[in-house]
């Protein structure tokens, strides 16, 4: 098995308008960068975008909200800290031409843990009692209430690796793995950007982060040059 | 508002607390007075978690040691130390949601006296029912201690520390400790029992700026630093 395509744009040519698309980092941090300025230029629309952060730390997104190509943002980190200070999603949102929905960053990585395990919802007593469990159904566990999360699975998950091989092993590196994993198994189509590809075999078997069945298509990609720190937010 | 009380300077807020935490513990700290923790724990055997998929964080990274792909959760630059490990973040929730911090310390912007508290949401920022909620709501019902940590009053003199929160709450019932710039309470069933005060302050001084009814301790104490 070969899964890998000989470009960015060819990896992401095929997602659709309406795509629900899955987008990994945290912060600066293990964003699928070239996928993510790929689907900027191959300029698919209504975008309903899954991603931790909207603009804080996260260029290429910003590109995504430039164009119109977004609908609707799952996430939960939408702002920037300082109150002052307006992200392009929050000037968006705030004029109605982009929906938000937000959840906490736990519940946010379970859902999409749980749509890559088969599970369609879950338990959790985090955001019980809040303003994040309206609409919810709440039911108490062991004296405590928790709020029913359902799934969240993924048209296409777009990923950031340090190593793949040809047929779909992926290694991460360091805290860039973060929502990487999460990402890559909740999607149907799952898209890994990697800053080596090697041929099968030359990864550790013992070592591998996620495994092959997780992941759909491969492109090398440069090691991007990434500015760690949010500029003044 | 009484007259400014200016207690202790964050730094010493932040001693407080890692002198509250003992040897052989796992904690994760928040943004802000709570990442100050760190700095006093250095070189003690506690083990920071950060939630963007880290345990054994290092301290600060500068120059040449910064690496694009190591960062804390508040996505500043940070090293390895001897013993560290990464993973996922649905992972990183999993030891969270499932009680293996023995610590959390976050910033709030209120706690009230039955350990409700609220720290993700401000209605003056105008952003709805929408915030950057983050990891909080899950590291609030998760750790095994919640310490908060902040300045007694806004910098406008209002209370932090009221009968009942009015901002949009992180969580229901689960602050332990309250550490400010004046005082160290605890969350008690039975209210809020002011344990220590700031040196040269007294029990009726921190009371004149906390709305919720303080217990005065028995044996009240100058803060432990």
């Amino acid at each position: 098995m070969d899964k890998v395509f000989p470009s960015v744009e060819e990896a992401v040519k095929d997602i659709p308008d309406g795509a629900t698309v899955g987008f990994t980092g945290f912060f600066t941090c293990g964003n699928p960068v070239y996928l993510t300025r790929a689907l900027a230029k191959q300029g698919s629309k209504n975008l309903t975008i899954v991603v931790m952060q909207l603009g804080v730390g996260n260029d290429e997104i910003n590109l995504l909200l430039e164009n119109g190509q977004v609908k609707k943002a799952i996430c939960n980190y939408p702002f920037y800290r300082s109150f002052s200070r307006q992200s392009l999603f929050e000037q968006l949102m705030k004029a109605g031409k982009v929906e938000c929905e937000l959840f906490p960053m736990g519940t946010f990585a379970e859902k999409l843990r749980a749509a890559g395990a088969g599970i369609p919802a879950f338990y959790t007593p985090t955001g019980a009692g809040t303003l994040l469990a309206e609409g919810k159904e709440a039911r108490t566990f062991n004296g405590r209430e928790c709020l029913m999360e359902t799934a969240l699975p993924l048209d296409y998950g777009l990923v950031h690796a340090w190593k793949a091989d040809r047929m779909g092993n992926v290694v991460f590196r360091k805290t860039a793995r973060n929502y990487n994993p999460d990402v890559a198994k909740a999607a149907r189509i799952t898209i890994v950007e990697a800053e080596n590809v090697v041929e099968p075999g030359e990864l550790d078997p013992d070592l591998i982060h996620l495994p092959s069945v997780y992941v759909t298509r491969v492109v090398k990609v440069d090691r991007p040059k990434i500015n760690v720190t949010i500029e003044k937010s | 508002m009484v007259k400014k009380l200016e207690g202790v300077a964050r730094e010493l807020i932040a001693l407080r607390i890692a002198n509250e935490i003992p040897d052989g513990s796992y904690a994760n700290l928040g943004i802000g007075i709570p990442t100050l923790v760190s700095n006093w724990i250095e070189g003690r055997d506690v083990v920071l978690e950060a939630e963007v998929g880290m345990l054994n964080t290092g301290p600060l990274a500068f120059d040449e040691a910064i690496d694009q792909d190591l960062i804390n959760a508040s996505c500043q630059p940070v090293t390895e130390l001897p013993g560290c490990s990464y993973f996922s973040s649905s992972e990183s929730f999993a030891m969270i949601r499932g009680g293996r911090m023995d610590y959390a310390v976050l910033g709030a912007l209120q706690v009230a006296e039955n350990g409700d508290y609220a720290g993700w949401n401000v209605p003056s920022a105008n952003r709805g029912k929408l915030g950057n909620v983050g990891g909080s709501m899950d590291l609030a019902v998760g750790a095994r201690n919640l310490f908060i940590a902040m300045e007694h009053y806004t910098t406008s003199g209002e209370p932090k520390i009221l009968k009942r929160c009015t901002y949009p709450i992180t969580a229901r019932g689960v602050v332990k400790k309250i550490f400010t710039n004046l005082a160290v309470i605890d969350v008690t069933p039975e209210g809020l029992v002011l344990r220590e005060v700031a040196a040269g302050l007294t029990a009726e001084n921190v009371q004149s700026v906390t709305e919720a009814k303080l217990i005065i301790s028995k044996d009240l104490k100058e803060m432990a630093l």
